[in-house]
């Protein structure tokens, strides 16, 4: 009994100890006197990739920044909305058009200031002011280099239905870029043609994957011979092992499978310091941080900002608006209907 | 909560969504897992047990620890060690040139699942035969039994307590689990909800709260089963089982196949997550993490500590008087009481952690977002891995000790701080444990209600590790792996044995 109270005591006294010692530990500040006011971020982006971004503005502007990272984007939705009007958030920062289109439909976005606004390509913003993207990605036909030859690969995501590719095609159904995709494809072709696709997907006994990594380490074991991830995942592994006998290609030009998607940052409604957050946002955007977006080695994301050096990896930015379909990014906040689709068919 | 989101459906959407095909393969799948896990788990733990505390097996104390090691792996660790070691780049394949197919699906679920919820088994069955008095085995064999006899008739009806309270936690993790199922493409009620979850129409909403109330609904019915499988149930004596070890049964014959069984269970889980990590940081050289890194897991450690150290200790001392309550007074009130600790262990994280947001961040807002409101729902959450260790120790002590002490004029207080506790020990310091690690390695409450800015070691492996930045997760994961690893090793050398 007497070494269960001490060590109790030992685990108390720690407890106290360490809770007066770490409070300012996990804030990215600059420490000395504050110049901006302090801003809370919630990022649905990883810290990896975000985070020295973050820090960097922390210690430009000489201020504290608090950071809360979610395991994902709609995680962040669902905390802001449960949240309300106590958020703590000034900033949120998300992967997917979606999630910040459902944020501005729910009434928590605020709205950027226009000086922000007008930095950024219109396409590649909200139509009402209520976000703007920070980075791209494309959509993409991968395939295992040792079971087909790129000459026998489908022109078209209709095509995957095809019965030569019967159980060969590998996709993430519950993946918020698929699911933005697939909105994409309601509003090009129709609710009808994309259920039909979906069906005929089904019946081709396409294998579900929870998100695209998976899809991408099934392509290099061959237990798929096709999947359809964002660009970024093969080009990660291939900088691992050069060897990885996965490529990935578009289909042709103007396909709904070639979709350029974009992550995307805003300012809470309830944003105690809105000023600030606007400053955040357009350092975000500057051209320095934009580079270290594509020269960062982990992440092969499409900058936004025009006339940048590219990564030798990424297929070149013209190019890419050749092969993108014409879809309007703001159009693709209905996730609802896109789900209650899926839903239908089953997934 | 979820009675509100789900009764904002409308009757036709309601019996559309609850009478589904789909639910009926879920569940089919879920109990399907569930059952096989256990079966396995059992058959690994029970020789198990029976090896550490009743035979002459050399270095049994080490092996003990060994075995109840794993308990220190997050089950997402253990799953990401399964996949990445088969496969033509897995690390069997990259070392040795041995090619075998990834294990993933049902059986990848069922190899991390059983490897990682084994120590839970093990230690609820250690606890079982230390506290066994030998004297009823004995007498069984004065009386002409043959061993196998005395075994199944006398020894395993008394470990049912405690098998009883191993299964029902192996049971609800296997229900509750998301990061193995998830990782190994297994679909679950656990893991549909969680997809429900996050989308975010309102029909997702309800159906993932009707999909968490059927799934509370099937926890109520498991734990029923095991109210009726305990009724009636006494295995008391009046002699402090402590008092005297059982003579150790010398099993020469089968020196090998314990021997065995022993390395296979430590190798696969214990020894290929560390060496899976090891490969981690070997084959990234590139990205080697510098010097910050140790200030990184050092404060990562800081705050992992910070919330687990007190959830365990709050969790013990919360489990206690409601095990105790439920066993010695038992009414409707007192049952149902320790019942609903169950049941919060298997309401899905996300729905409670919801829930939980909801609450603080519109009401207690004070408390919202701290480290008290993290502590609270471990505390909440895990306090059923406390109440199993806690009421198999009472089903073994007696209450004639506690009757002795009050006709010698103890008040009831006194009688349960000096003679009940003490008789306790073993369990609560087995409770403290499991609550203890398993908040070590939480991760979705922890995602959802930690204060902004804190980072555990759990959430640093799986940030890390998400983006496929190995070698970065590595030191954490195994800050995690030492750091429980001595914890386990502390009480398990400051436990039971020690009073003999």
């Amino acid at each position: 009994m007497k070494r269960v109270t001490a060590l109790a005591l030992f685990a108390l006294s720690f407890f106290t100890f360490t809770g007066c010692g770490s409070e300012s530990n996990n804030k990215a500040g600059g420490g000395g006197e504050p110049g901006e006011a302090e801003i809370t971020i919630y990022s649905g982006r990883s810290k990896e990739l975000v985070g020295p971004i973050i820090k960097a503005y922390a210690l430009a502007t000489k201020s504290n920044v608090t950071v809360k990272y979610f395991s994902n984007s709609s995680e962040l939705v669902n905390t802001l909305k449960s949240e309300g009007d106590k958020t703590a958030a000034d900033v949120y920062w998300l992967q997917d058009v979606a999630a910040l289109g459902q944020l501005a439909k729910d009434g928590h976005a605020g709205k950027i200031p226009d000086s922000v606004l007008k930095n950024v390509p219109k396409q590649l913003q909200s139509s009402t002011g209520h976000w703007i993207g920070t980075s791209g990605r494309a959509r993409v036909l991968a395939y295992n280099t040792e079971k087909v030859k790129p000459a026998d690969l489908p022109k078209s995501v209709f095509d995957l239905t095809d019965s030569r590719w019967k159980g060969q095609v590998g996709w993430a159904p519950g993946n918020g870029s698929f699911q933005a995709f697939l909105t994409g494809m309601r509003l090009v072709h129709g609710d009808d043609k994309a259920e039909a696709w979906l069906k005929g997907m089904i019946a081709n006994e396409a294998k579900p994957y929870p998100k695209n990594t998976p899809i991408v380490a099934a392509l290099g074991e061959g237990e798929i011979t096709l999947g359809i991830p964002n660009h970024y995942y093969l080009l990660r592994k291939k900088a691992e092992n050069p060897d990885f006998p996965v490529n990935q290609t578009f289909f042709a030009d103007g396909d709904i499978g070639n979709m350029f998607l974009v992550a995307g940052i805003g300012i809470t409604k309830t944003a105690k310091n809105a000023d600030s957050a606007a400053k955040f946002i357009n350092f975000v955007n500057s051209k320095e941080v934009a580079e270290k977006f594509v020269t960062n080695k982990k992440h092969f994301e499409y900058p936004l900002a025009k006339g940048l050096k590219t990564n030798d990896n990424l297929q070149a930015q013209d190019k890419l608006e050749a092969v993108a379909p014409k879809v309007e990014l703001d159009k693709l906040s209905d996730l609802a209907g896109t789900k209650a689709l899926l839903k239908k068919v089953g997934l | 909560m979820l009675i509100i989101d789900a009764s904002r459906a409308d009757a036709s959407v309601l019996t559309d969504v609850v009478f589904r095909w789909r639910n009926l393969v879920l569940l089919g799948k879920t109990l399907g897992l569930t059952v096989s896990v256990l079966i396995v788990v059992t058959l690994l733990a029970l020789p198990l047990a029976w090896l550490t505390t009743r035979s002459n097996l050399y270095a049994a104390r080490f092996w003990t620890i060994l075995c109840v090691m794993p308990l220190a792996i997050p089950g997402y660790l253990m799953a990401f060690t399964l996949l990445s070691f088969g496969g033509r780049f897995g690390m069997l394949n990259t070392l040795f040139g041995i090619h075998i197919p990834r294990i993933q699906g049902y059986w990848g679920a069922l190899i991390a699942l059983s490897m990682y919820l084994l120590p839970y088994m093990f230690l609820n069955l250690r606890v079982g035969f230390q506290r066994m008095d030998p004297a009823l085995e004995e007498a069984g064999r004065s009386l002409g039994c043959s061993r196998s006899h005395v075994f199944f008739r006398i020894t395993l009806p008394q470990l049912k307590p405690a098998f009883a309270a191993g299964a029902l936690l192996v049971t609800l993790h296997v229900i509750g689990d998301l990061g193995v199922v998830s990782l190994m493409r297994f679909d679950t009620f656990t893991y549909s909800i969680y997809q429900e979850y996050m989308g975010f129409d309102a029909l997702s909403k309800t159906y993932a709260a009707c999909l968490s109330l059927m799934l509370i609904a099937m926890t109520i019915g498991l734990l029923i089963l095991d109210l009726y499988f305990l009724r009636g149930l006494r295995i008391d004596s009046v002699r402090n089982a402590p008092i005297r070890k059982c003579p150790p049964t010398r099993h020469k014959g089968w020196f090998f196949a314990s021997f065995a069984l022993l390395l296979i269970i430590v190798l696969v889980g214990l020894i290929l997550p560390v060496l899976n990590i090891a490969h981690w940081t070997w084959r990234w050289e590139a990205d080697i993490p510098d010097q910050t890194v140790f200030t990184e897991v050092f404060s990562s450690l800081a705050s992992s500590l910070k919330a687990s150290i007190p959830a365990a200790l709050f969790a013990v001392i919360l489990a206690t008087p409601i095990a105790f309550l439920a066993m010695r007074y038992p009414s409707k009130l007192t049952r149902s009481c320790q019942q609903s600790a169950y049941v919060g262990y298997a309401i899905p994280a996300v729905a409670f952690g919801y829930s939980l947001i909801v609450l603080f961040s519109q009401h207690v807002n004070a408390l919202y977002q701290t480290i008290y409101l993290l502590i609270f729902a471990y505390v909440i959450h895990f306090l059923a891995e406390a109440l199993g260790p806690i009421r198999s120790s009472l089903f073994l002590a007696t209450k004639r000790l506690e009757d002795a002490s009050r006709s010698l004029g103890r008040s009831r207080f006194s009688t349960f701080i000096h003679v009940t506790l003490p008789l306790l020990r073993p369990g609560l310091i087995v409770g403290m444990a499991f609550v203890f690690l398993s908040a070590m390695k939480e991760l979705p409450l922890t995602l959802l209600l930690s204060p902004i800015g804190y980072e555990t070691l759990a959430w640093q492996v799986w940030s890390y590790a998400d983006n496929t930045s190995y070698a970065k997760a590595a030191p954490h994961a195994l800050a995690i792996l030492v750091f429980s690893a001595g914890f386990v090793w502390l009480l398990l050398m400051r436990g039971p044995e020690k009073s003999r």
